[in-house]
């Protein structure tokens, strides 16, 4: 951490009772908690935590009650909101039983409503709110991951003027001075920026502060690094006003994304996932094989992206060509004003607009065409064009009023916020949330005009860049710590509402904003309160009851509906004139640009903007294509590489290093990226599927200010981009840098299967044809034609054996099993726990990945255990590449989760010497740490390969906020023991004990894995097998397989095969 | 070395029935203890051996120094992951209980087969047993995630009432080292009870008196010790005979019970327990070839020695090689793609150029022993014995490596490399077992005495009859 150790409070947070035992981390042993502070994190078991001793215990326990004494002299302020000992147990409340709590996380302005588990007023586990719209129960990877944003220890824990600490009331008075001076000035010189924003809340209180009474002539600015102008402005473009659009993909049989990794990240991704994968399940049992219906989707993208991965038809073309496409498409599909500009198309791309078209139309009013955000405005406006020419406008495209409170050009926006600086207008910059300094486009010198403001201050969860550079940094309390509110995709509102006092302390920016104004004691649950007071006595037609019915409910609820946001038809008019006039503009501005590739910037898959890049889970999530952690790197396709001189061997796209590889550790050669002057050295990181001459880097790395996690991890692409080409751009120079090489961690570098079909897919016509092509139990196919050819057919005895030949697979391919059938066979007759997984819906999303380290208490390792092969992710997604490399346009990526496949004939529990993994009464093959010596025999009988081991100490004994984050459901592994996935057994159990008291059987209702609660798009299903279960639905269809079934071990999870829906017309030659 | 000049047929001092002398001329009852005892009870200690105990003494404290780290930070400071949770630790178990095997297999084997050429080399083959076997324990122990609770791999009564899980190969590893450890020990032991007798009768040293004097378990000598002494070695080699095969076996199952492919082999308890004898000669000819010429005991190491241990080691090696022959064609004729995939893997692969070199140094450089210039030349032989030694550690390192770090999910293929660390503990261990070897030949007698005079032709005029012979040596 940068700051430097005199101005680290000593005592870091205002005390409170309730908090005491906190104390007893950071008072007590502080010069040890300052060196644990100090250590790279994790702390990779630097040593044997050795246990306390009793003297030493008996000097703590007297220490802290003194402490805790001590609270009542503290000189922080008290606490706003009245807390109290429970002197009766409140009635929901029973110890040791979670309850959960509707709010809502904000991501860039935009809201999705979560119910959060809280043990004992420690909130441990994020799931998604089924009555939200943008959630349905499901959750992305980066919710997930926010609780422990949450317990960060590294977030900002004092309140500092030039890196000392300082008072709440000192910072107050020193704001009031400088705003009663600019007061006489109506505001002249009084700068806010903030990002988006879509809080109304937040809103008002902007709107009362700008008002003639105040400070009329301050200004607010937002900027949004990862903001959505391209489609706002497209709507403008199109529309001529701003508008919010969504779409329905339930009502879709065609989609077309034009680099619209939909699936995966943006506003409404987990809606758009559900609704999209319910359009996409084959199952015989609900409809007549005859009538097997899929969507379609067609992706256009430049890298390859999960959407583009699992999508029917994938077109990879460079960003810049996209607009082209969108044009030829717009002008086969008859939109008057697209021009035709098939001819400057690459001949695959040529190739796909007939039946791309034709398609498009035959569905007219059931498809969709969607943009993503990094697409220039005017291909959103040709996207609305063709729309509501292909009728698809109010049935499975919708328009909304605009979610942003104020909807603006961010890029413009932080323009102008750079001019008024660089001209030494601004005398007081407040910056709420946010981190422009590193986000900032890098040539308005955001940093260097910043030092021009006389006063600068920061509201933010870290003491990050701009942190660094502003006078006074107030910390931010996290989402899960205050009050407030937020727009979901479509409109509907949620209140945030806090689970925790505040850890570290901290304001939000509506109780800074409050003290700026009239009311300066004002908590941030009586802002938004009095908001949604006002709007409530607004609303015409009011419910019964009272607002505090309404209150409660909407509390409870997570969502409220608001009538603003009905759906509406915008007129589209002259649309064409004003796309032709910014292209008029633009061209002026932009002369073609020497340099050979074209920069691709994308907003990393898992630290978002770079925000979240102090987030070990997230950091060591692997990335859901590359599967690289813990680094970015300039994503470029095998012949861009080769072009550059880098090497690619088929298979493995990186040579293996002398210490790991393969799975792990990835030696690549570095480029030296040169674009309009500025230079970056970055890692390649071949990428099949990457569109030829582009290079695309993630943002979010390389972070200078922000804590232990991130420190020193990745390049910053920041560093080359500018204001006119936020998202890509031509004139990219790229050089290799020889003899230097980077070391990334990559968790699974063999691309393909190798005949094994770890993962069968096949088109849906094939599957009509050979509904049961997945079911045959030999894992290769050439193994298959191998047998059938040795192996003389054996004749059918009688009619009735001829009927049965008819439905099961060939004899021949079963495997020859030791057991006959039913013979010595444990009989589970009671619960028979199964999971299936759902290969045609899995988008490789990866929030399993983090629900399940989340649920499981799951450590991280860091990058150079990553690189060994040790990573402890319990379930992970493996990810296999199809298609020849050199031809971008035909790789499509497939998706396969691997939890614990828990065989009934487990090779694990026959090789452990001390019976460490034994099978349970339910089918459950468990593992139980306290008995295992760690011999790892398990591990390598395991022919999955799902087992994890604690090589050294990884969990994190010593950091007291992530104890508070933990599950206290899951033992916390030590050293030197095995762990895997149990199924999540704590809820089975938890399940169990409330069945019993009601003595019933437990129901799918009762009981979701973690990973299957946090799936968008229902890909897993998880239950008992003895029932008419919905797991047992799944296994009973012919696309159900099992994973090495050949090997006997009868894994009691299985797969769904992957079906694809590929247009005949469109097939390869 | 005069070995060269005269065959050993054309030597005097055969013991009579026609078979190759495997002891000098012109030795008697005394000058044979003198000669071997003298090693013991020699007041200075020669140079050579301090450098060389300084040396494996400096390694075996290395050794001590990992094992300190490990058991401070976990086994995460060696080269292994996930899917190559098995590294150097194991290679290093298997290849030291491999090179364990050749004492007790001179010892008892030769001993039920009464090859008498075995006299002068059991003694410090069955300490290189115990030696061996010694570091071989550590390695499985120190290899656990948690090794402090490595007692849970016995059948114990205990307040958990919980037995170990008898289907696991480990714990059958733990019953057949333990007893092979225990039988080794107790045969060597015994054996050695005569000479400690010789020796405390004759040092001088107050300490070495009383030391021999409580390890000689009073022993006088009388046709009583000598009867009962004769018939407990008996009963120990037929014990220890049964034993030779059975410990690699049993290691092989480690291996061959796994449902890894090259690993699940059918082929492995005979490959193995051959492995095992072929290293265990090696590591005998390493050590007796420069014993002999340090100590001038050329006359009780022959050249029959010699030469009869390198026929075994071509005899071993070959079906070791064959061994290789058979897992490929079986790997590849199997029609089992992972079988398949494994074998080619292992040849082409990554780690295609280890596979190579153990073929060349384990398979085709021991075919030079097919010539008898090289099996009667010592310094040669010591080098060809070196190359098997090496061929041996890397055969357990392609088994062991190549069959994990590529199986059935492609996804989660790895690669394993070792650490300093798995460099250190393994050297340590080298160091460790010459330190002992040192030590041994230091105060022990590493010829057993008692049975070197059972070979010279005076010992023929009581018909065979050991005790008498040796009693009259008293």
């Amino acid at each position: 951490m940068p700051v430097d150790s005199e101005a680290t409070p000593q005592p870091l947070v205002e005390q409170t009772g309730r908090r005491y035992w906190r104390s007893l981390e950071e008072f007590l042993d502080t010069p040890e908690y300052q060196e644990m502070m100090d250590r790279e994190f994790p702390e990779q078991a630097s040593e044997w935590t050795d246990p306390v001793t009793r003297r030493r215990f008996l000097m703590l326990m007297g220490a802290s009650l003194a402490l805790a004494g001590l609270n009542g002299c503290s000189t922080q302020p008290a606490p706003r909101e009245k807390i109290m000992p429970y002197v009766r147990q409140p009635e929901p409340m029973v110890p040791g039983k979670p309850l959960y709590f509707a709010t809502a996380m904000p991501l860039a302005g935009l809201a999705t409503g979560v119910l959060v588990e809280s043990h004992d007023g420690r909130p441990t586990k994020i799931e998604g709110n089924p009555s939200h719209p943008a959630s349905l129960g499901a959750t992305d990877l980066l919710i997930q991951a926010s609780i422990l944003g949450l317990y960060d220890p590294d977030r900002s824990q004092a309140l500092t003027y030039r890196g000392r600490p300082r008072a709440w009331d000192e910072a107050m008075s020193a704001f009031r001075s400088a705003l009663d001076k600019l007061k006489t000035r109506q505001g002249a010189g009084l700068c806010i920026l903030t990002e988006n924003v879509t809080s109304p809340t937040l809103d008002a209180q902007m709107t009362e502060l700008l008002d003639k009474d105040h400070f009329p002539k301050a200004k607010w600015y937002q900027y949004e690094p990862a903001g959505r102008s391209t489609v706002l402005e497209g709507a403008k473009l199109a529309f001529d006003e701003y508008v919010n659009t969504h779409y329905n993909f339930r009502k879709a049989d065609v989609v077309l994304a034009l680099d619209a990794d939909f699936l995966l990240a943006g506003p409404g991704t987990l809606r758009y996932t559900h609704d999209y994968s319910e359009r996409r399940r084959v199952r015989t049992k609900d409809t007549t094989p005859d009538n097997f219906k899929m969507n379609r989707l067609y992706a256009v993208e430049c890298s390859l992206n999960n959407t583009g991965g699992v999508a029917d038809h994938r077109l990879a073309l460079r960003p810049s060509q996209i607009e082209v496409f969108a044009q030829a498409l717009g002008h086969k599909l008859m939109v008057r004003e697209a021009p035709d500009a098939a001819g400057k198309l690459p001949e695959e791309a040529r190739r796909w607009l007939e039946p791309l078209a034709k398609d498009l139309s035959e569905h007219s009013g059931k498809g969709i065409v969607l943009t993503g955000d990094g697409q220039p405005a005017s291909v959103h406006a040709l996207a609305h064009a063709i729309n509501r020419t292909l009728r698809n406008v109010g049935e499975t495209v919708l328009y909304t009023a605009p979610i942003e409170v104020r909807p603006v050009d961010h890029g413009e926006q932080i323009a102008a916020l750079v001019e008024e600086m660089a001209g030494r207008r601004v005398e007081m910059l407040v910056i709420l949330g946010g981190n422009p300094v590193y986000t900032a486009p890098t040539d308005l010198k955001f940093a260097e005009h910043l030092a021009k403001v006389p006063l600068r201050i920061h509201l933010g969860l870290y003491q990050d860049e701009t942190g660094a550079l502003c006078d006074w940094h107030i910390p931010e309390v996290h989402y899960l710590e205050s009050w407030g509110d937020a727009r979901a995709y479509d409109g509907t509102a949620s209140v945030i509402q806090p689970l925790i006092a505040p850890l570290f302390g901290g304001r939000s920016a509506h109780e800074l904003l409050a003290a700026f104004g009239e009311s300066p004691e004002r908590g941030g649950l009586e802002v938004v309160r009095e908001y949604w007071r006002g709007w409530w006595l607004q609303q015409k037609e009011k419910e019964s009851g009272d607002f505090e019915m309404f209150w409660q409910r909407s509390l409870q609820e997570g969502a409220i509906t608001d009538p603003k946001f009905a759906h509406y038809t915008p007129k589209l008019e002259g649309w064409a004139e004003r796309v032709a006039k910014a292209h008029r503009g633009e061209q002026g501005a932009s002369a073609p640009r020497a340099g050979k590739f074209e920069i691709v910037f994308r907003l990393d898959p898992t630290l978002f903007d770079g925000r979240f890049a102090n987030n070990g889970w997230l950091q060591e999530l692997p990335k859901p294509v590359t599967k690289l952690t813990w680094d970015n790197a300039a994503l470029m396709s095998p012949k861009t590489a080769e072009e550059l001189g880098i090497s690619y061997v088929h298979g493995s796209s990186s040579r293996f290093s002398s210490t790991g590889g393969e799975h792990g550790h990835a030696l690549v050669d570095v480029v030296e990226l040169t674009y309009l002057g500025r230079r970056v050295k970055a890692p390649v990181w071949i990428q099949p599927g990457h569109a030829d001459g582009a290079i695309t880097l993630y943002l979010g790395h390389g972070r200078q200010h922000v804590g232990r996690v991130a420190e020193g991890v990745g390049f910053n692409a920041y560093a080359l981009r500018t204001r006119d080409a936020l998202w890509f751009d031509s004139g990219l120079e790229a050089r290799k840098l020889p003899g230097e090489e980077h070391a990334l961690a990559c968790t699974q570098m063999h691309h393909n299967m190798e005949e094994r079909r770890p993962i069968r897919t096949a088109s849906l016509e094939h599957f009509k044809s050979n509904p049961r092509f997945a079911h045959d139990l030999t894992a290769a196919e050439t193994q298959q034609a191998e047998v059938l050819e040795q192996v003389p057919e054996p004749e059918p005895r009688g009619h009735a054996e001829k009927e049965q030949k008819k439905e099961e697979p060939d004899r021949r391919l079963v495997p020859l099993t030791l057991y006959s059938e039913g013979d010595n066979e444990f009989p589970y007759n009671g619960y028979k726990w199964a999971m299936a997984i759902d290969l045609t819906t899995c988008t490789g999303c990866s929030a399993c990945v983090v629900a399940c380290q989340s649920e499981n208490n799951i450590p991280i390792v860091g990058k150079e255990e990553v690189t060994r092969g040790r990573e402890m992710h319990w379930l992970r997604i493996d990810r296999y590449f199809e298609g020849d490399p050199f031809d971008a346009s035909h790789v499509s990526a497939h998706f396969q989760p691997v939890p614990c496949m828990h065989c009934e004939k487990a090779p694990c529990e026959l090789v452990c010497p001390v019976a460490a993994t034994v099978h349970s009464h339910d089918g459950l093959n468990d593992m139980i740490y306290n008995r295992c010596v760690g011999t790892r025999y398990c591990s390598n009988n395991c022919p999955y390969k799902v087992r994890r081991f604690n090589f050294l100490q990884f969990a994190d004994y010593a950091t007291g906020s992530l104890k508070l984050m933990r599950n206290p459901d899951v033992t916390v592994r030590s050293r030197g023991v095995m762990e895997k996935c149990t199924y999540c057994v704590q809820r089975i159990r938890t399940a169990e004990i409330e069945a019993e008291k009601d003595e019933r059987r437990i129901t799918d209702r009762d009981l979701m894995t973690a990973c299957q609660a946090v799936c968008p798009a229902r890909a897993i299903r998880f239950g008992d097998l003895n029932q008419d279960s919905g797991v047992k639905q799944w296994k009973d269809e012919p696309l159900n397989y099992a994973l090495l079934a050949e090997l006997n071990t009868q894994p009691r999870t299985t797969y769904l095969a992957a079906l694809r829906n590929p247009n005949p017309e469109l097939e390869t030659k | 070395m005069e070995q060269e000049t005269a065959g050993p047929e054309a030597r005097p001092g055969a013991t009579g029935d026609g078979a190759p002398p495997v002891i000098g001329p012109g030795y008697t009852f005394r000058s044979v203890e003198e000669k071997i005892s003298s090693i013991t009870l020699a007041r200075r200690t020669p140079r050579g051996w301090w450098i060389g105990f300084a040396i494996s003494f400096t390694l075996a404290m290395v050794m001590l120094y990992t094992i300190c780290y490990l058991l401070l930070k976990g086994v995460g400071i060696w080269g292994i992951n996930i899917p190559v949770a098995w590294g150097f630790a194991i290679v290093n178990f298997v290849w030291w209980i491999g090179i364990g095997h050749a004492g007790t297999l001179i010892s008892a084997i030769l001993l039920l087969l009464h090859q008498k050429w075995r006299t002068s080399i059991n003694r410090f083959a069955e300490a290189m047993t115990l030696f061996a076997v010694a570091c071989a324990g550590l390695f499985p122990l120190l290899h656990m995630g948690r090794p402090w609770f490595f007692y849970w791999l016995f059948p114990y009564p205990n307040t958990m009432e919980i037995w170990p899980q008898f289907r696991s190969p480990l714990i059958w590893d733990v019953f057949a080292v333990s007893t092979y450890g225990t039988v080794s020990l107790l045969f060597w032991y015994v054996g050695l009870i005569p000479d400690l007798a010789t020796i405390r009768d004759h040092t001088k040293s107050r300490f070495g008196q009383i030391g021999y004097g409580i390890l000689a378990m009073g022993w006088r000598g009388s046709a009583y010790h000598w009867k009962r002494y004769e018939v407990t070695y008996l009963i120990l080699a037929g014990l220890a005979t049964p034993l030779v095969v059975s410990v690699h076996t049993v290691v092989s199952f480690d291996f061959a019970v796994a449902i890894l492919p090259g690993w699940h082999s059918t082929i492995f308890p005979p490959y193995f327990v051959a492995g095992a004898i072929y290293s265990g000669f090696a590591m005998v000819l390493v050590l007796a070839i420069p014993l002999r010429a340090f100590y001038g005991l050329e006359d009780f190491i022959t050249q029959v020695h010699l030469q009869n241990m390198a026929k075994i080691m071509l005899a071993t090696g070959l079906v070791v090689g064959y061994g290789y022959g058979i897992e490929a064609f079986m790997g590849l004729y199997s029609g089992n793609i992972y079988e398949k995939y494994s074998q080619i893997n292992r040849m082409f692969g990554p780690y295609g150029v280890y596979y190579w070199a153990l073929i060349t140094v384990n398979v085709a450089i021991p075919q030079v022993l097919w010539l008898k210039r090289v099996r009667s030349n010592p310094p040669f032989l010591f080098v060809v014995a070196l190359v098997v030694l090496s061929g041996m550690w890397l055969e357990r390192y392609v088994i062991v490596i190549t069959s994990l770090h590529r199986d059935y999910l492609p996804s989660s293929w790895g690669m394993y490399s070792p650490t300093v660390w798995d460099w250190s503990m393994f050297l340590g261990t080298i160091g460790f077992f010459f330190a002992l070897m040192f030590l041994f030949i230091r105060f022990l007698p590493m010829i057993s005495i008692a049975e070197m005079q059972t070979l010279l032709p005076e010992s023929r005029v009581q018909h065979d009859d050991h005790a008498g012979a040796a009693q009259e040596a008293h």
